[in-house]
């Protein structure tokens, strides 16, 4: 399968830091590919560095086949990533109905497209003349990932959308991503939680102190309890 | 575009209408202070008018801070810019601004006004580029940069125009009063309330009705994620600089005719004014700035009439007063 997005001896400074350290690797197109580690592994860097967030210092990204290291954030946008940062950062002081205006960045929102988003989520719907900032922590997840997914992109970088949502909302979101996965989208998420990125992740990374120590398949990890409790500190028997 | 109706039941924020009630209640706070009804509403208007000139200064002002983060200390320079250019439109047609038809004098002032505001926008621009753009996200260095730019624009002016106060005489048909019953309305402090009003139905309409404006209030909260959604957010910038730079430029000319004159500090003698009502408003808050403007004008004028003595200290007081309420402004739009 061929790879959607590529990177090639990474490095990423901020300020005297030095946070990736020489990271590799790809992205099949039409698969979800999980990045994991510890705190501080340097998870959030990666995306934000794919994202231009970030000046990568060193090394290689290309999207589809065009080098993007040393492009602008609104360009990397406009190739057609699609980000969901670990804070949300939906616009609190806007409607729903008006973060995704802007999000719709290619023209005026399709209906279509609009219904399938309140499928996963009613209550986007439901609020859609309310402020964001009204929303609850779960809610404002659900806009931030709409926000992604309200025109076609190419790529999702998700980060941590299951942190600090209750348990419920944890599974409804685990469905959502899982129907955007069926219809091919190309995911690299971020995601503490084991169980969310065990049901869906095709692929695994896991990340140390800014470098890829693991890469294989999702599944293969899964199965071995050892692996986990060695890469990322798990016991199985907890994530089951 | 589905327009999906009712919001459902989410708690309603609660409207926050103290600010917006606190020049009303001010103003008739000071009623029975001033005692006599004629010159409560001569100093009423006197603060909405002196309010809204300094509201047209400060509008760009605030939301250049809320979007760009930059600290402007040399806008004052654009107030005064804005003002001299009006000289170069009005004085050679002293004629038209002597004839007594309104008509005619607002044919000679319209275009001064929208030169003013040209010239200051493109001043903007050149500031933009060379001063503020190598010091983004740099505050001190921000501070330095634009206080250098003021003290040269203002020596610059002094240069071209010479140190002398150049006289800006009131187009006839705006000199004077309304007079009902025993209260005098200036005509001036009418168009200038008229001028403020219209700049600032015109930047809500902007900014709550069109993408742009969308973007503005997107950027204010969260530039990054602005960016993240494929918005060069730098073009908005410059955008946003050159329109609060022309708004200065046009309040520039606006005060230069309430005092009748026009001279190359003025602009930094407004500065701290400026300033004062953009941190009591709450840094980018465009209804902040509004309420904050009108509120300094308002304890300018009743002070000044009341406490003669206190005028000099008035504005001071109504920041610290404003912020020991609220810390952030009376609207905080920006987390920082």
């Amino acid at each position: 399968m061929s790879e959607l997005l590529e990177l090639a001896g990474v490095h990423t400074h901020v300020g005297r830091y030095h946070i990736l350290q020489g990271i590799d690797f790809g992205v099949a197109a039409g698969q979800t590919t999980m990045l994991l580690g510890r705190n501080g592994a340097g998870k959030t860097s990666t995306l934000r560095t794919i994202m231009g967030l970030w000046q990568a210092s060193a090394g290689r990204i290309s999207l589809d086949g065009k080098r993007i290291e040393n492009s602008a954030t609104p360009d990397i946008a406009r190739l057609g990533v699609g980000y969901v940062p670990e804070t949300m950062a939906v616009f609190s002081d806007l409607t729903v109905k008006e973060n995704l205006v802007l999000a719709a960045r290619d023209g005026p929102l399709d209906d279509a497209r609009l219904e399938w988003i309140f499928g996963f989520f009613p209550a986007l719907r439901r609020f859609w003349l309310s402020r964001a900032g009204a929303l609850s922590g779960g809610q404002k997840q659900m806009l931030s990932i709409a926000r992604a997914i309200v025109e076609e992109r190419r790529l999702l970088l998700i980060d941590e959308p299951t942190k600090g949502l209750a348990p419920a909302i944890v599974v409804a979101l685990i469905e959502c991503l899982a129907e955007i996965k069926r219809r091919g989208a190309t995911i690299l998420m971020v995601e503490q939680n084991f169980h969310a990125a065990r049901e869906l992740g095709d692929k695994v990374l896991v990340m140390d102190n800014g470098k890829i120590v693991h890469r294989g398949e999702m599944a293969a990890l899964a199965a071995d309890g050892g692996l986990q409790e060695r890469l990322l500190g798990l016991s199985l028997e907890t994530h089951q | 575009m589905t327009d999906v109706a009712a919001s459902g039941s989410l708690p309603k924020p609660k409207r926050d209408l103290l600010p917006v009630l606190l020049p009303a209640i001010l103003a008739l706070a000071m009623l029975p202070l001033i005692g006599s009804g004629s010159s409560w509403v001569t100093l009423t208007v006197a603060s909405l008018a002196m309010g809204m000139m300094i509201f047209i200064m400060a509008s760009g002002l605030t939301l250049v801070f809320g979007l760009m983060d930059v600290l402007n200390f040399g806008h004052g320079a654009f107030i005064s810019v804005g003002a001299y250019i009006a000289t170069l439109v009005l004085l050679p047609l002293t004629a038209s601004v002597q004839a007594d038809s309104l008509l005619t004098n607002l044919a000679v002032l319209a275009p001064a006004a929208v030169l003013s505001m040209a010239v200051s926008g493109a001043l903007g621009l050149v500031v933009e580029r060379v001063l503020i753009l190598p010091v983004y996200g740099q505050h001190l260095k921000q501070i330095l940069m634009t206080t250098g730019g003021l003290i040269v624009a203002e020596q610059a002016l002094y240069a071209l125009w010479g140190p002398q106060i150049i006289p800006l005489p009131l187009p006839t048909s705006l000199r004077g009063s309304f007079i009902v019953g025993d209260v005098a309305i200036a005509k001036y402090r009418l168009l200038a309330m008229l001028v403020g009003l219209t700049v600032f139905c015109g930047i809500q309409l902007v900014l709550n009705r069109t993408k742009i404006g969308l973007l503005i209030r997107a950027g204010v909260e969260n530039r990054e994620m602005v960016e993240a959604l494929g918005y060069r957010i730098r073009r908005l910038f410059l955008g946003v600089f050159m329109v609060g730079s022309g708004l200065a430029g046009l309040g520039g000319v606006m005060w230069a005719l309430y005092r009748e004159q026009v001279h190359a500090s003025m602009g930094n003698d407004l500065t701290v004014l400026v300033f004062i009502v953009v941190i009591i408003g709450g840094l980018g808050s465009i209804g902040g700035c509004f309420i904050g403007a009108l509120l300094v004008a308002m304890v300018a004028n009743y002070g000044g009439f009341l406490v003669p003595k206190l005028a000099l200290v008035s504005n001071i007081l109504l920041m610290v007063a404003i912020l020991m309420w609220r810390p952030r402004g009376l609207y905080a739009v920006t987390s920082r």
